[in-house]
């Protein structure tokens, strides 16, 4: 365990060194503000707080960034190190290849949760002085929406070390983990969409559209958010959607656990079976 | 064979059809200084792999301080590695890696005096990044160091460091090796090993083809000794009668003479017996330079 905190303490100095950690946070932050600045004009009659209209409009935001920003911390970790001659040198030392792994998640996720915390929390606080709604309402709803970010990101950090423990070179790390951002945030739910127009119903059945949600962290992480807040899923207009959804919090918490352990396996096993 | 700090087996590496390692067998005693001698993809840094456990032999048997390092990972803890060319994560201080390093190897007591030992003292709060060669290969010296290990394993330890480092790289080897540490170090400069290894290993597209001292080495291989002289007017006579298998070349007052190792002494004694016709003597026995190269073309079967 003292090995795989001590990877973990030096990732996150490595974050703070590079400024990575502050980059991120940021962008995260600056991002958040000007989106929900943008989105509150309109919201008007919908009867949403601000907060609220903030967590949706942030949502479809992580979406798109927080997988990005996982994996382009985590493609790296295995290859690039191998690459830069650095690996080497670490696993004549005492470590087991998984807690290298283990150790690199830990210490990428603080450095993502600092930012996502620090950069939604910023804008968020922001949002409410200004809105005047006072702090005690929706955030509960943001503080899970932020939490639930943080599991997306880990859930891409998992994958991006998988691939970064199989591919050989790191050009091809970065093109495979391009493409499943590209999979995971745009084209599995525009093919699912197009699926479902085509089909009306008569193979996708609800209950095989929720198992098609759940293959998809990033279709698991938008349906966590609607379920943790009823203001949000007004505000989209998919409450309808929400209470429909077969798929309790439970089932989504444990889909989102699932797509952070599997990769996380998957990568300690390629990683074991890599030839140095 | 539990007194023995490393023995291989028959042990072969192949990648694919490459053969990296093939059929090696030796062993490694406590406080041996062993030089492991071989061109650039002779298999030197396949065998320090396997012996840390990061690749498996394909064949054969090996066991490093008495455990398979295949099966686990706990003899790592008293192994420093030096890799060749070794690289560090340019953001972080020298002071800040080896720490790193030494909690991983549970010596954090020792990050202070080590980098004193190599040197690093005043530079341990820079980033290594705006560090030279001789000062990353340092600091890779010093965590080699770490934890006080049983087996060292150096892969081109001294490029890059000036002389007086080499010294006290070279020093700080042999106080390791008093107190029973083995070194196994691989280098391309033969001559600085010629008095700092007991034994070296000649390595040959993946085949051990020698092992042993120096001296046995020079048996093995019946290379001439080499004598230069500086003669006067009376030398021609010496000549005529010098023992036979002497080779002589003359050149304006300088003669050069090889002779077979055995008949060495006869040699000296004919050439002292003249009281005046050799001014000066210089004897160098075959280098280490010329053993390899003696080895390499076949000489060793």
């Amino acid at each position: 365990m003292n090995a795989t905190l001590a990877i973990a303490g030096k990732e996150i100095r490595e974050g703070l060194r590079n400024r990575w950690i502050v980059a991120t946070t940021l962008l995260l932050g600056l991002l958040a503000l000007t989106l929900s600045f943008l989105g509150s004009a309109p919201t008007g009659s919908t009867g949403a707080r601000a907060l609220d209209v903030m967590v949706v409009s942030l949502s479809s935001l992580t979406i798109f960034l927080i997988p990005l920003i996982a994996l382009l911390l985590s493609h790296d970790a295995v290859v690039g190190e191998a690459e830069r001659g650095t690996l080497l040198l670490l696993l004549s030392y005492p470590v087991a290849r998984w807690q290298v792994i283990l150790g690199k998640f830990l210490g990428h996720l603080v450095i993502l949760a600092i930012a996502t915390i620090i950069g939604y929390g910023a804008a968020g606080l922001a949002l409410s002085f200004l809105s005047g709604d006072g702090f005690s309402e929706g955030w509960a709803a943001f503080g899970r929406m932020i939490a639930n970010s943080i599991g997306l990101g880990a859930a891409f950090l998992a994958i991006g070390y998988a691939v970064s423990a199989l591919a050989r070179e790191r050009g091809v790390a970065a093109g495979i983990a391009i493409g499943i951002w590209l999979l995971f945030a745009l084209v599995y739910d525009m093919v699912l969409l197009g699926v479902l127009v085509v089909d009306q119903g008569a193979v996708i059945t609800p209950p095989v559209l929720n198992a098609l949600l759940l293959l998809n962290p990033a279709d698991v992480y938008r349906l966590l958010n609607l379920a943790g807040s009823e203001g949000a899923a007004l505000a989209t207009g998919m409450a309808g959607l929400a209470s429909d959804s077969a798929l309790p919090a439970p089932v989504l918490v444990s889909a989102m656990i699932g797509w952070i352990v599997f990769p996380l396996a998957l990568a300690s096993m390629l990683f074991s079976r890599r030839q140095l | 064979m539990a007194d023995l700090t490393v023995s291989l087996r028959g042990v072969s590496r192949h990648f694919g059809r490459q053969i990296a390692v093939e059929d090696v067998s030796f062993s490694l005693e406590p406080g041996q200084t062993v030089a492991l001698v071989g061109h650039n993809g002779a298999g030197k840094t396949t065998l320090m792999k396997l012996m840390l456990g990061l690749i498996r032999p394909s064949g054969g048997t090996l066991s490093v301080l008495g455990e398979d390092p295949g099966r686990g990972f706990g003899a790592r803890r008293e192994i420093g590695f030096l890799p060749e060319n070794v690289a560090f994560n340019p953001s972080l201080t020298a002071r800040e890696l080896l720490g790193f390093y030494a909690r991983l190897k549970g010596a954090r007591s020792e990050v202070g005096p080590l980098l004193a030992q190599v040197g690093l003292e005043e530079a341990a709060n820079r980033r290594v990044g705006t560090y030279s060669k001789g000062m990353r290969q340092r600091l890779g010296l010093a965590q080699a160091l770490l934890g006080s290990p049983r087996l060292l394993l150096l892969d081109e330890p001294t490029t890059g460091l000036d002389p007086s480092l080499r010294l006290s790289f070279y020093e700080t080897i042999r106080t390791l090796g008093s107190k029973g540490a083995t070194v196994l170090l691989s280098s391309h400069a033969l001559g600085e090993l010629e008095q700092r290894a007991d034994r070296v290993l000649i390595m040959h597209r993946g085949r051990l083809l020698a092992d042993g001292t120096i001296g046995e080495l020079r048996r093995l291989a019946e290379l001439p000794v080499r004598m230069r002289l500086r003669v006067n007017g009376s030398w021609p006579a010496l000549e005529a009668a010098l023992p036979p298998g002497t080779e002589v070349t003359r050149s304006d007052g300088i003669v050069d003479l090889a002779c077979p190792a055995p008949r060495k002494m006869e040699v000296i004694r004919h050439l002292a017996s003249d009281g005046t016709a050799v001014k000066d003597m210089e004897i160098t026995p075959p280098s280490l330079d010329e053993l390899y190269a003696h080895f390499l073309r076949g000489g060793g079967e």
